[in-house]
């Protein structure tokens, strides 16, 4: 026992921090102490760290640069909302229809990864960064375009418009284009956020620590070197993929659930919010899981803890953004922190200056 | 006819494409980044005509130049702030994040002073349509003669001044190996920021030409473009000035007919697939070259 905690310390930590922060939450709100305004933002603020924890498989474990994880959302977010409106009348348990509603947005969504892996996992950096970015736009798009409808017949589809479904008067429509999905079963709550958050942890920490895991980041660290050890780059490389999308269509679920309307925006499923999950990641330190968590959590509150500053928030935000990249990036500033920690603990210079160098590469 | 007509929208089109591709192409050769606030620079490029002309009814000139020579500075500035204390940083995604700051700063500075309503921006081209074909049923309006006119113009002097000018010779150099070029003695802040600068002017020109074009103005203007140009840029292989012009091109060409002929809807979305397909055939792009990695 003891030797486990020893050996896992670090993610037990993580799991704690959780835990104890929905502890927290769970008895202010019991006593009021949260306005329903925050109330609201949990949920997707549950997503929003289950897809910067995903996003850092690819960026941070596989090391490439993906701009589309909003589309793999999308992908679990549809999929599973469509599930759950076609059932709610047929599964009629409700943690069960969310349960399967959960696991079919993880499945399409990985699927989905997966082939779009397959060819453009051979391209590196910006390049896939783009090739990326463009799934994720195409995924929106068609997803606005799509009418799905319903009726004794069976299912329709379409991509023009509701009319061309041809359905029966008793039919009904189920994807309506631009309009999206609605009347999703409301199934999403935080505490289901909180479990869904603490599985992906588990998924994400176990899969580092494994043989799979390190294969991967050795595929990171030397592409090279890591083939001829005989590493299998392509498996190796769309599972991390793979699963990263997977992790994403959870948060996608999570999200739709929480939605009585569901439909693809670009402020929701396009590339700015691909971007804003990369920027949770970037900002949390590359590769670090924990640190994915925090800055989620920070940045998704910050607009809000704002608002009184109602038109200026953005701005502050945009100016947080430069500035702490700045401060924590650049060699200057590195050099600075570092100067000012060795003059803050004078009496151990000598180790401080050698040490306190590596902060922050990855 | 109308095939035609579709056609030359298409080309008018992908010339803007091409002309901020040429800018994002020349930073992204040089710095190595991707400047997320490219499109940004379009945006501010046409609302300070928007401001010149429209709000305080001065010369149409006027407010080319003045948006031109205030998007250079904008361009040089943000480089020399944002940009240049991170060029040394160990992970490259840093600089990609402070880009998309300065992006999400522009932005919001302009929805401050301008505020989110839809500007309807004055055309700065001032020339009658052309009217072609025996029954005059092909219009080729003046905007469409001056972008296709000046993208020709824009490919044109940058080539030669890249590889005519001991400046262009240096960006070069720069794009080639910093290290080197450093020793040679050649000033690489420098030549980044004339890079920058020459980038932030096209986009200037870029943005009044998609505007005169397509009159909505709004703090989002310039990000759809933008991305637009970027996947123009490695359409054509990224760093390859003819590869940015004949991918501007090919973009336009394809988003306008996927428009009329199949679903304007979805064109954005052909679009990208036609990238991917060319990527995954050729990974560097049309004109790209092949870098072999060494062990």
């Amino acid at each position: 026992m003891k030797d486990f905690i020893n050996k896992n310390k670090d993610n037990l930590i993580t799991y704690g921090i959780v835990i104890i922060a929905y502890i927290v939450l769970e008895l202010l709100m019991s006593l009021g102490l949260i306005s329903s305004l925050m109330t609201g933002l949990l949920v997707p603020l549950c997503a929003y760290i289950i897809l910067a924890v995903s996003l850092n498989i690819t960026v941070g474990i596989l090391g490439e640069l993906s701009l589309g994880h909003a589309g793999f959302m999308c992908v679990g977010a549809f999929t599973s909302a469509f599930f759950s409106k076609c059932t709610v009348n047929v599964i009629t348990v409700e943690w069960i229809r969310f349960t399967i509603a959960i696991l079919i947005g993880f499945l399409c969504a990985g699927v989905i990864g997966f082939l779009i892996g397959m060819p453009v996992l051979r391209l590196k950096g910006d390049y896939l960064a783009i090739v990326t970015l463009a799934f994720g736009e195409i995924i929106k798009n068609v997803m606005n375009v799509l009418y799905i409808g319903r009726d004794s017949k069976g299912f329709h589809f379409s991509t023009k418009d509701a009319v061309a479904l041809g359905l029966e008067e008793s039919g009904e429509i189920i994807v309506n284009g631009a309009q999206g999905i609605t009347g999703t079963p409301k199934s999403s709550n935080f505490t289901v956020g909180v479990v869904l958050i603490l599985i992906t942890l588990f998924i994400v920490l176990n899969l580092i620590k494994s043989r799979d895991g390190r294969a991967v980041m050795a595929i990171r660290d030397n592409v090279i070197a890591a083939e001829s050890v005989g590493i299998n780059i392509t498996k190796y490389k769309l599972l991390a993929f793979s699963i990263s999308a997977a992790l994403a269509g959870v948060a996608g679920v999570l999200y739709s659930h929480n939605l009585s309307s569901l439909m693809a925006t670009p402020k929701n499923f396009g590339y700015n919010m691909s971007i804003m999950i990369l920027v949770f990641v970037v900002l949390g330190g590359i590769g670090n899981i924990r640190g994915s968590i925090i800055s989620a959590v920070i940045l998704t509150l910050l607009p809000e803890l704002l608002r009184g500053l109602s038109n200026l928030r953005m701005l502050i935000y945009a100016i947080v953004l430069i500035a702490m990249m700045l401060f924590s990036w650049s060699p200057k500033a590195k050099d600075f922190r570092d100067k000012t920690v060795a003059t803050l603990l004078f009496w151990k210079k000598d180790n401080t200056v050698k040490g306190g160098s590596d902060n922050g590469s990855n | 006819m109308s095939f035609i007509s579709y056609l030359i929208n298409g080309i008018s089109l992908g010339s803007v494409y091409a002309i901020i591709a040429l800018g994002y192409t020349m930073v992204y050769g040089i710095a190595k980044m991707l400047n997320f606030a490219h499109g940004d620079i379009i945006m501010v490029g046409c609302y300070t005509v928007f401001t010149i002309v429209s709000t305080l009814s001065l010369p149409t000139w006027l407010g080319i130049i003045v948006s031109i020579v205030l998007c250079t500075i904008l361009g040089i500035t943000i480089e020399a702030v944002a940009y240049r204390p991170l060029r040394q940083a160990t992970s490259s995604l840093a600089v990609l994040i402070t880009a998309i700051g300065v992006s999400y700063l522009l932005q919001n500075v302009a929805l401050l002073i301008f505020g989110a309503n839809t500007k309807s921006f004055t055309s700065v081209v001032n020339i009658k349509a052309l009217k072609l074909g025996a029954d005059g049923g092909l219009t080729v309006t003046g905007e469409t003669l001056v972008t296709i006119a000046a993208c020709l113009i824009i490919m044109v002097v940058l080539t030669t001044f890249v590889n005519k000018t001991k400046a262009g010779q240096a960006m070069l150099a720069v794009s080639e190996d910093k290290g080197a070029a450093q020793l040679m003695g050649i000033n690489v802040n420098a030549t980044i920021s004339l890079t920058f600068a020459i980038g932030s002017a096209l986009a200037a020109v870029a943005g009044m030409l998609l505007c005169s074009a397509y009159p909505a103005l709004t703090p989002y203007t310039g990000s759809m473009p933008g991305i637009k140009a970027f996947v123009a840029a490695v359409f054509g292989g990224i760093g390859s000035i003819p590869g940015a012009f004949i991918g501007g091109i090919i973009l336009g060409i394809i988003e306008i007919l996927s428009k009329a002929y199949i679903s304007s809807q979805l064109s954005d979305a052909i679009v990208f697939l036609v990238l991917i397909i060319v990527l995954v055939v050729k990974p560097t792009g049309i004109l790209g070259r092949k870098i072999q990695e060494k062990v």
